[in-house]
């Protein structure tokens, strides 16, 4: 909403307060100011600015209310005029080839000066001939032989709009050599309206709110007293046929108006508010609109007349019926259904009621006789029709946040008003005001102590009272309660405790946020929960992180196709359910993502071309749906994805050895082991992501934890990895948070040295080395405290077939010093084991 | 002066001359065993003095002596004069260019996003609350008319909404369907806990608008919870995550579920409050947006509004981390550009 800061103080005196004054009150009463801009009047010189300026301001010597009294014509020139000019101490002879200047050229000395903006040489205006605004400083010249020093200004060049077709030509009564800032110097606001604040998308519902706020007097026009009588009905006839969908409707009307141009001022102001003034008729609808914040609607009686045969048309609200149509003003011929309201006679729809008029019915530059709805629409109607038909409409934006039906009639006063003054013409004796359904405006009660106890501040009965008056609302304080009566200018007010906060807020928001005391939190506080499962997706986070690996954060919508390219054959299987978006906003993200693993083959494709070494992981939900379950399960998944060398290359080590399968199952092990989950295991599986032999289960108990590996050569070729190989792992987040245990018992430090000795055993191939090492472990008993397996070879003094497993065996008890006989006994207790479960021979030294 | 004693002076100077000339630990070696070894003349002289009359033996006994411990204290001095050559030489090849960049280590580091949720959770547990999440994809209901916006509630074009294929189901728009969830376990027990979680919202992808975005929501309900213990709660809240004397402001603003509504303004980081491009030239930055618990909300979370009452607010992680490093396209947070995370 673009609201000019004199078309407000119509209503309300606000001289003493500067434009950043005034900005903060709209702000700090919920009409937010997001900018403002300035024309003509100078910025406010406070210390801080707490708003967005852009604009110009008008030098008050350099800029004049000037009259031109006489256009000669150019003697080197035809598109050229000199105007002879009085600026009020002077008379001058300018130069200008504005084209509405023309018609008077040669015609001597004007009867009727025209009045002008002036600018002198030296003023910063825009420059008229570039395109946007573009400051320019006005310099002596010489055009076509004639000396030229200040100039007649257009609206584009005082900032006004970006007409630059002709210059303005002033109303007749502008003062000749008044400072033009003094004039008409404005400034615009340009504020956020709230969904629940529509009656101040008005002039007169942001003065109402400056008027509460700042404790002033609201000067509403009256507009005309409705014409009396029984003219008009006998010229037209009105239905209304659902009341509930159209609680009121009016009809007034004016004969023998002309389409000529509004006064200047009209126009000016419309500009600045961001509509363009066409003549006196439309401008006099928009103009009401933007002033009272009801939309008005014109007809062209005579249309009217023709469609119905020259008798007496007979208008009708009513819903569409199936297969009708209409043809709107702004070109387009909509299809209509029976939940939308029209404007119909008999002949048919004439208007999408409360959204924009029929092409076929409405005012033109030829229209003569005027007939005015001003009516009021149920709201909820309105947005359906409106998000069914997707057409921008200022009437339709309005109604549908809801306009209060007694609105209608002080639009229709005022409407009527402006078209006699602008348009001329004769009222047409009575109004027709169909008023079947007047909305119960709620009264609401409240207690001192309520307002405090909800508030907590101590605002009185009598305070709330004068905010609520000033606002509008019919009080009554007695007995310790202050009741309130909704004024019939809004439909945001609530019926009992609704209503009570409603009230609250209204008396918040004007007696001041900003007043209200800030206290801490008195009461009890609840019990403490212990959250498990965001304290280990913390844990993992910072795990993974000291492990040097980066955090991610996912998208969850993809495709079905993307997903797809972690399988070989890169096929979508149409049996897989997925949470499927109606409305998604590109071909690429139509469903919300089942597999951690694409998301992160994603992010390493993406990320490999910048860096020859990766490490990322990400934690997130995929979504699962399950059959016969409104919402989908959303899983925890942890992501982990390595590629390329395991180092970045420096001068050190300018080749780095590329990752492979160990490198990520390591970070696994730490991570595994940081969140002290028991029982793990690994085991070869199959996964269709992943290389055959190099994919591996990741357990605990029996527990599947998730898979890892590395990249099958198939799934790689779906990507363009520029760094190789590519490792990845897809764990289930939620078992690592079940799991992970928070509580777990330490080893203690025996006080005895330990015994350290190497064994080496030959198996073969095959022998997997978990298998191997849970053997020794297992012979070794609890006096063996550590296998470590330090080297693996493969030779031909082995014979083919077989490795040698080196381990370093750690041996230490926790009440005495092991002798040399202790460690044989293990040793040899281990040997024989290995021997039994897996033929292994003891390698000699 | 016996002859005896007139070689072994001469010894003492021919020796110290001698030492003097010795450069390496060899040639100090040389010197060591010429001049202080078995058959060097200090050591002749006292396995001579069995020879000697027994009169001088005395004598020349003190002198040999005299000279033994000259000669051996000269040699300590030297050998420790070129132990500390030696080292000087060898610290000195031993010389590296400490400017040279040191040994990469790849530091893992967590997401921006992810730290600045951490920041303001933790802030918040100080504060006594607790963490509370609620899922992401969500019925009609949770996410609109509970939270007091019946179906074509004009309210509802606030968000624009990802809808699924499957009837009254939609990806949540705000962290704010929680609320629900939460006030219906929680019953008239008092709330005081933050929800934190990603939402979606139907925009174009551009520098400025994004399609997923960290939310996190802070709800208190309990009897006789005002408006001024938002008001303060809030304020703490700025205190901890921007400094104690960030200035901040309530203005009045609406959400259907709140009622009365504000949002709430920081003097902006960037420029103190001076204006700048981050806050547009206002000196405020706005981070969240708050309110009074609607009754129909409290209602349909299972409180009495009669007897209860509370607040809620909600901020974006997305758009505070934004404005912290000065991102200027949001979709840097979710392409995971490493450059750019790296950077973190």
């Amino acid at each position: 909403m673009k609201a000019p800061l004199s078309w407000i103080k119509d209503y309300i005196d606000l001289d003493d307060l500067n434009i950043e004054q005034i900005a903060h009150h709209l702000t700090m009463v919920g009409l937010e100011v997001e900018g403002i801009r300035l024309v003509g009047l100078p910025k406010p010189e406070d210390e801080r600015h707490e708003f967005n300026y852009e604009g110009i301001s008008w030098d008050r010597e350099k800029f004049l209310v000037a009259e031109v009294l006489e256009v000669m014509p150019h003697p080197n020139a035809d598109r050229l005029v000199l105007c002879r000019l009085n600026d009020g101490s002077q008379e001058l002879t300018i130069l200008t080839g504005a084209p509405n200047l023309y018609p008077y050229k040669g015609k001597g000395t004007l009867a009727q000066p025209l009045k002008v903006a002036y600018a002198r040489e030296g003023a910063i205006l825009y420059d008229g001939h570039q395109p946007g605004q573009v400051l320019t400083k006005l310099k002596r010249a010489v055009i076509r032989g004639v000396e030229s020093f200040s100039m007649i200004c257009s609206e584009k060049e005082l900032g006004i709009s970006d007409e630059h077709e002709g210059v303005i030509i002033l109303d007749a009564d502008a003062p000749v050599g008044k400072p033009l800032v003094d004039y008409m110097g404005d400034a615009v606001f340009d504020i956020s309206i709230l969904p629940n604040m529509v009656r101040d998308a008005s002039m007169i519902g942001i003065a109402r709110e400056l008027a509460a706020v700042t404790r002033r007097e609201l000067r509403l026009p009256e507009g005309i007293p409705l014409p009396q009588g029984d003219a008009l009905s006998k010229r037209v006839s009105l239905e209304v046929h659902k009341p509930e969908l159209n609680p009121r409707f009016m009809l007034g009307m004016v004969e023998n108006v002309q389409a000529q141009p509004s006064p200047y001022w009209v126009q000016r102001r419309l500009n600045l508010a961001g509509m363009r003034p066409i003549d006196a008729l439309v401008d006099a609808t928009n103009y009401t609109m933007l002033e009272t914040g009801e939309p008005l609607h014109a007809f062209d009686y005579d249309l009217l007349l023709r469609r119905a045969g020259g008798n007496a048309p007979s208008i009708i609200t009513r819903t569409a019926q199936p297969g009708e149509t209409l043809t709107l003003l702004d070109g387009t011929t909509q299809p209509l259904d029976e939940n939308m309201e029209v404007v119909a006679d008999s002949a048919g729809p004439l208007s999408l009621a409360g959204i924009m008029g029929g092409v076929e019915s409405g005012i033109s530059a030829q229209t003569r006789d005027v007939l005015l709805e001003a009516a009021s629409w149920n709201f909820i109607n309105i947005r359906q029709t409106l998000s069914k038909l997707k057409i921008p409409s200022e009437a339709g934006w309005r109604f549908s946040r809801g306009i209060h039906p007694a609105l209608a009639d002080q639009a229709l006063r005022l409407c009527l008003q402006r078209l006699l003054a602008w348009g001329g013409g004769r009222l047409v004796e009575g109004v027709l005001d169909a008023y079947p359904l007047p909305p119960q405006d709620p009264v609401v009660t409240l207690k001192e102590e309520e307002i405090i106890s909800h508030l907590g501040a101590e605002i009185s009965l009598e305070e709330a009272e004068g905010i609520l008056e000033r606002l509008g609302f019919e009080c009554l304080l007695q007995e310790g309660k202050l009741s309130a009566k909704t004024p019939p200018i809004r439909l945001d007010i609530g019926e009992g405790l609704i209503g009570k906060a409603s009230l609250m807020e209204e008396i918040a928001r004007i007696y001041g946020y900003e007043r209200i005391p800030s206290k801490r939190l008195a009461t009890e506080l609840p019990a403490p929960v212990f959250d498990k499962q965001l304290d280990t997706e913390e844990k993992i986070r910072d795990i993974l992180v000291s492990l040097g690996l980066q955090d991610t954060v996912a998208y969850r919508q993809t495709s079905p196709q993307r997903e797809a390219c972690i399988l070989p054959d890169q096929a979508v299987d149409p049996g897989v359910a997925y949470v499927r978006i109606k409305n998604p906003i590109s071909s690429d993200r139509t469903v919300l993502r089942r597999s951690g693993l694409a998301t992160m083959l994603e992010l390493l494709e993406y990320n490999s071309k910048f860096r020859p070494s990766l490490a990322l992981f990400e934690i997130g939900p995929v979504f699962l749906p399950v059959e016969g379950q409104l919402l989908p399960n959303e899983a925890l998944r942890l992501s982990v994805g390595m590629a390329g060398l395991r180092e970045m290359p420096t001068w050190q080590t300018k080749t780095p050895e590329p990752r492979d399968f160990y490198d990520l199952k390591g970070i696994l092990e730490a991570l595994l082991r940081g969140l002290h989950i028991p029982e793990v295991s690994y085991r070869p599986a199959e996964h269709p992501t992943f290389h055959p032999g190099k994919c591996a289960q990741v357990l605990s108990g029996e527990q599947a934890l998730g898979v890892f590996g590395e990249l099958h050569p198939m799934v790689q070729e779906h990507y363009e990895f520029e760094a190789l190989p590519v490792l990845a792992a897809e764990l289930d987040a939620d078992q690592l948070v079940a799991l992970s245990r928070v509580e777990f018992e330490h080893e203690p430090l025996s006080p005895y040295p330990p015994m350290v000795e190497d064994i080496a055993v030959i198996v073969a191939e095959e022998t997997p080395a978990a298998a191997l090492e849970a053997a020794i472990h297992q012979a070794g008993g609890k006096l063996l405290v550590d296998v470590h397996l330090f080297d693996i070879y493969r030779g031909e003094q082995l014979g083919p077939g077989k490795k040698s497993m080196a381990y370093q065996l750690t041996y230490q008890a926790y009440d005495r010093t092991l002798t040399d006989k202790d460690a044989e006994t293990i040793r040899n207790r281990v040997v024989r084991a290995l021997a039994r479960e897996f033929g292994a021979v003891l390698r000699s030294a | 002066m016996t002859d005896r004693e007139a070689q072994l002076e001469n010894e003492r100077k021919e020796a110290l001359a001698a030492l003097n000339d010795v450069r390496t630990a060899e040639e100090l070696e040389a010197w060591r065993i010429a001049h202080l070894g078995k058959s060097s003349p200090v050591m002749q002289a006292f396995s001579d003095l069995g020879k000697l009359p027994p009169e001088e033996r005395p004598l020349v006994g003190r002198v040999a002596n005299a000279v033994k411990q000259a000669l051996e204290s000269a040699y300590a001095v030297k050998s420790e004069q070129l132990r500390q050559a030696e080292l000087e030489r060898t610290l000195t090849s031993e010389r590296i260019d400490v400017t040279l960049p040191g040994r990469a280590v790849q530091r893992g580091r967590l997401h921006p996003l992810n730290q600045t949720l951490r920041e303001v959770c933790q802030i918040f547990r100080d504060m006594g609350f607790q963490i509370y999440r609620s899922p992401e994809v969500e019925t009609d209901d949770f996410n609109f008319t509970y939270l007091n916006m019946p179906p074509y509630h004009p309210a509802r074009d606030m968000w624009d909404t990802f809808y699924t294929e499957k009837e009254g189901v939609l990806l949540r728009t705000h962290t704010s369907p929680g609320q629900i969830h939460i006030m219906r376990e929680r019953a008239p027990e008092n709330i005081r806990a933050i929800l934190p979680g990603t939402t979606m919202r139907y925009e174009q992808l551009t520098a400025r608008s994004e399609i997923e975005f960290i939310q996190v929501e802070v709800l208190v309900v309990g009897k006789g919870i005002t408006f001024a213990d938002m008001k303060g709660t809030l304020n703490d809240f700025a205190a901890r995550a921007f400094g104690k004397d960030a200035r901040t402001r309530l203005r009045p603003s609406y959400f259907p579920f709140t009622e009365p509504s504000a949002e709430m303004d920081v003097e902006c980081f960037v420029c103190g409050g001076q204006g700048c491009s981050v806050c547009k030239g206002t000196g405020w930055l706005e981070i969240l947006g708050c309110g009074m618990v609607h009754p129909t909300v409290l209602e349909f979370g299972g409180y009495d509004p009669q007897v209860f009452s509370g607040f809620a607010a909600g901020m974006g992680i997305d758009r505070s981390t934004l404005m912290r490093y000065r991102v200027e396209d949001i979709r840097y947070f979710r392409n995971n550009d490493i450059r750019f995370l790296e950077q973190f």
